[in-house]
């Protein structure tokens, strides 16, 4: 019994995903998919930047593969014709379902990762975050300038309307079990252990590079997911759709949520897709002397992301998951470590020097 | 004659033109426990740090278990049988004490990533092995209480403990304790040292200490070497080691 557990959180998501797809407008159906797309994202983007403690900042050069790739492999044969013609013949009369175009993306982006992650990883810190951006500058201008497969500038639209409700919050559980199980495991305590002291690590027997590398490539690969994902939504992407920006938006979920922790990734990102959203019927509602106040809701957004960064700096949930915080309303087992009290006198501050 | 645990011949480290050790050489057989003394700067670190990959050295080389380990990294090291603590404690400081063992045990027995992603039942068998694995070395330690703790909350000389730990999880041949009993008071220094013993007798580790905590030394140390400026100046029993007209010169200075 106990192991069925975990399906009732499952069931009821698809149930309310499946239940929203008959029943909502576009526009809601719409804030729901990107919800999850954004899930997809942060969650990843935290195996890096919260477990191995690699601060990347690459994440939309992953999504961009993702999601050409999955344009690139679903779009109609007919439409290809028109919008691709200069595309080499076994991929101009190539059209496949879009799960199987997902897994290919997903693929694509994390081989590139793999190929990437080896001589970028053995940066560290600022220099890593420099070096991944410029991953992300190196994804965008190949994207804009390789005409026969992006169509350049212009980007490919047209793209089948795959994105459905029941296919993001899917691949979203997909994500979030994933890396819920690396995270839980051998792997995910090299990982930590990786972020807390490398050296240490090291000398431990925790294949340093390997840990790395492997929490690299496996965001590389749902980000991935989320950019097709994404491009199914919009149904048109251009090289600037995977920029700077969602990179920003995505470590700020990732920042306020609480870095190391799953569920503060999912609540970041839910926070930060809903609230611009809901803010910005004010900028209309409110306005002084018939002026709209257009822009508010990112001067809002902005001012709670410092609060939270000020009064929380290890963000909402800090490293702690949802089945402890149930735990401390007393449901379910604690599993965090507790403090020892009264430490006292001599705690590791005592050292000597020599 | 056995063929030694550890063989070190003509080693030598410079940082930027700066010898921290040179010619350092060194026949450690199994089960042997031996203390490494000298002033601050004397390059006792060093030395651990360049047998441990952690500073590859300059010159030299390093022969463990008939193995060459001169260039090799610091997590192949440790999976060949070498694990040590360091002289300024290096926890993983906010996962709980149970974790930081569990790292430790890592080194050999890892589960296949599809394993991990899939569930296998392998996964949940290599799971209950390390914990339980874990738990039996807490208690071996006295630190079984403490598991659920955060490691950095530990009090000092509990952290000291839990280094060791974590360095004999993953089962080591050779133990390097860099000044384990550094800033503990008479009756903790008391108890490491029989720790040490025990582990040398009871777990049959061959061991290497440093320590400026000379009642430890002397007290379970079957040969000592003392460095000074990098270079081995003595080797010998604790005895003649306390007779040594240049260790005493190296510690108080040329008598006038």
């Amino acid at each position: 019994m106990k192991r069925l557990v975990p399906l009732i959180p499952i069931a009821v998501v698809m149930g309310l995903a499946g239940l929203a797809q008959s029943a909502l407008n576009d526009y809601y159906q719409r804030i729901l998919a990107v919800i999850a797309i954004n899930v997809i994202l942060a969650v990843s983007l935290n195996l890096t930047n919260g477990y191995s403690g690699d601060f990347s900042l690459g994440h939309a050069a992953f999504m961009a593969i993702g999601a050409y790739t999955s344009a690139i492999l679903t779009l109609p044969v007919r439409m290809k014709a028109v919008v691709l013609p200069d595309l080499p013949p076994w991929l101009g009369q190539v059209e496949l379902p879009f799960a199987v175009a997902v897994v290919i993306g997903s693929g694509l982006a994390a081989l590139v990762a793999f190929i990437v992650g080896i001589p970028v990883l053995r940066l560290r810190g600022h220099y890593l975050a420099v070096a991944t951006l410029g991953l992300m500058v190196i994804v965008q201008v190949i994207a804009l300038n390789w005409q026969p497969f992006t169509r350049g500038a212009r980007g490919i639209n047209g793209l089948p309307p795959f994105t459905t409700l029941l296919w993001a919050y899917g691949w979203m559980l997909v994500t979030i079990a994933v890396i819920w199980r690396i995270v839980h495991s051998s792997f995910g305590r090299a990982m930590m252990a990786v972020r807390e002291d490398e050296l240490a690590a090291a000398c431990r027997g925790v294949p340093i590079f390997r840990t790395r590398l492997l929490a690299f490539v496996c965001g590389a690969l749902f980000a991935s997911i989320a950019g097709a994902l994404w491009a199914h939504l919009i149904t048109a992407i251009t090289p600037s759709s995977f920029s700077f920006l969602i990179t920003f938006n995505v470590v700020a979920m990732v920042v306020i949520g609480g870095s190391g922790s799953i569920t503060g990734s999912v609540i970041g990102a839910v926070l930060m897709t809903l609230l611009p959203e809901l803010l910005r019927r004010f900028e209309t509602a409110l306005a002084i002397g018939g002026q709209p106040l257009y822009g508010l809701s990112q001067i809002v957004v902005a001012l709670m992301m410092l609060g939270v960064m000020l009064f929380r700096p290890q963000g909402l949930m800090g490293r702690r998951e949802l089945p402890e915080v149930l735990a401390a309303m007393g449901i379910g087992v604690p599993t965090r470590p507790s403090r020892v009290e009264a430490a006292g006198e001599k705690t590791a501050q005592a050292q000597t020097p020599g | 004659m056995a063929v030694p645990l550890l063989q070190v011949h003509d080693l030598a480290k410079s940082f930027r033109g700066v010898q921290a050790l040179q010619d350092y050489r060194l026949e450690l057989g199994h089960r042997e426990l031996i203390g490494v003394i000298g002033p601050n700067g004397a390059g006792k670190t060093t030395l651990f740090n360049v047998l441990t990959g952690v500073a590859p050295a300059t010159r030299g080389r390093i022969v463990f278990n008939g193995q060459d380990i001169t260039r090799a990294t610091p997590d192949a090291i440790c999976r060949a049988g070498i694990a040590r603590t360091f002289q300024n404690i290096r926890l993983f400081r906010r996962l709980s004490v149970l974790d930081n063992v569990r790292i430790g045990l890592q080194a050999h027995g890892r589960n296949r990533l599809h394993e991990v992603v899939l569930r296998l039942p392998g996964f949940a068998t290599q799971e209950r092995r390390l914990e339980q694995q874990a738990r039996e070395l807490l208690d071996m330690l006295d630190l079984a209480e403490y598991a659920g703790v955060q490691a950095d909350t530990l009090p000092y000389g509990l952290q000291r403990r839990l280094e060791i730990a974590i360095a004999l999880a993953t089962r080591p041949k050779l133990l390097l304790l860099d000044e384990p009993a550094a800033g503990m008071n008479p009756a903790e220094a008391e108890a490491l040292m029989r720790l040490i013993a025990r582990l040398h007798g009871e777990h049959e580790l061959t061991i290497i200490l440093i320590e400026h905590n000379m009642r430890v030394v002397m007290g379970v140390c079957q040969r000592i070497q003392v460095l000074n400026y990098g270079r081995l100046i003595a080797e010998g029993s604790p005895e003649a080691i306390q007779q040594d007209p240049r260790v005493l010169e190296a510690y108080l200075g040329v008598a006038a």
